[in-house]
């Protein structure tokens, strides 16, 4: 099952449509890469809502993503972890280290405005 | 053990399928929606291990019920192989602690998610993991 991603504006998004088995999200992760590239992205989101379990293949593989992207120029954020989903991370003790992660896709937009804002040329 | 079943596990995909098979087994046995998603997240790491480390494996799941404590019922998993099996089992309990560059999270992280959890390996001849999670 392929993820689809999106292009909104300067980012992409990425939504992911049913449970993902270890292929698909390594599929996603290459797909991201090339896209970031050609897009000339600066942001991406990724939205986890419909996903039972982040376990820790999926975390590593989230963390893996966002920080080749952060190489490729664009900042990442997770969107939609559900508070069960969230709950069952924590007792695994699994972190999200480094990577941005937001209630959801409107948050996560915000997220990434903020993120990728450019610092003013003459400091005011 | 009353409802029973039981998934090969070969390949990444078993493992979606031992997960997705483990929720519905807690759902039809009365585990409220945040126990079942615990529930899914430890089949998923035991799951996981056999196919990283032991290649293939099966993982039985089934009701469980004890007299203990008034009389309890419950969901138990047993996930076993006849891989490599673990050298040092205390060590690979370990958070943190991996052979392969992951994080060390399966089997520290499955215990937590679980209310039993036991190991029984055998350098050569595989590894046996039984979890049980009570209902509350
Ligand atoms: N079924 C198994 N057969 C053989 N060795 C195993 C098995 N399960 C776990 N191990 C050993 O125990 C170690 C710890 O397992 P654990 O699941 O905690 O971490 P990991 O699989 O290495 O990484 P992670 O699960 O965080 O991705 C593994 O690195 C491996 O050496
Ligand atoms: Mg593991």
């Amino acid at each position: 099952m392929q993820v689809p991603i999106l292009k909104q504006g300067g980012y992409l998004i990425a939504s992911i449509q049913s449970v993902l088995s270890d292929s698909d999200l390594v599929q996603l992760r290459d797909n991201l890469g090339e896209r970031v590239g050609s897009y000339r992205s600066r942001g991406v989101i990724i939205d986890v809502t419909v996903l039972d379990v982040i376990d820790s293949f999926a975390t590593r593989t989230l963390r893996a993503i966002a920080h080749m992207l952060k190489l490729r120029g664009a900042e990442t954020v997770i969107v939609g972890i559900q508070p069960d989903v969230a709950f069952a991370m924590v007792q695994l003790g699994l972190t999200l280290e480094g990577v941005g992660t937001a209630l959801d896709l409107e948050e996560g937009l915000a997220y990434l405005d903020e993120k990728t804002k450019r610092a003013p040329v003459n400091g005011n | 053990m009353a409802t029973e079943n039981q998934t090969e596990i070969r390949s990444a995909v078993d493992i979606v399928t031992a997960r997705q098979r483990g929720r519905a087994l807690a759902l039809e046995l009365g585990f409220n929606g945040a126990d079942v998603t615990l529930i899914a997240a430890a089949i998923s790491e035991v799951a996981r291990n056999i196919v990283d480390h032991a290649k293939s494996g099966e993982i039985v799941m089934g009701s469980v019920a004890t007299t203990q404590n008034g009389g309890r019922t419950g969901i138990q998993i047993i996930a076993r192989d006849q891989g490599p099996g673990i050298r040092d089992v205390a060590q690979a309990m370990q958070y943190g602690y991996s052979t392969r560059k992951g994080l060390g999270v399966g089997l520290p992280g499955a215990k937590w998610l679980m209310d039993e959890f036991d190991i029984a390996s055998e350098a050569g001849r595989g590894t046996t993991i039984t979890m049980k999670k009570w209902k509350r």
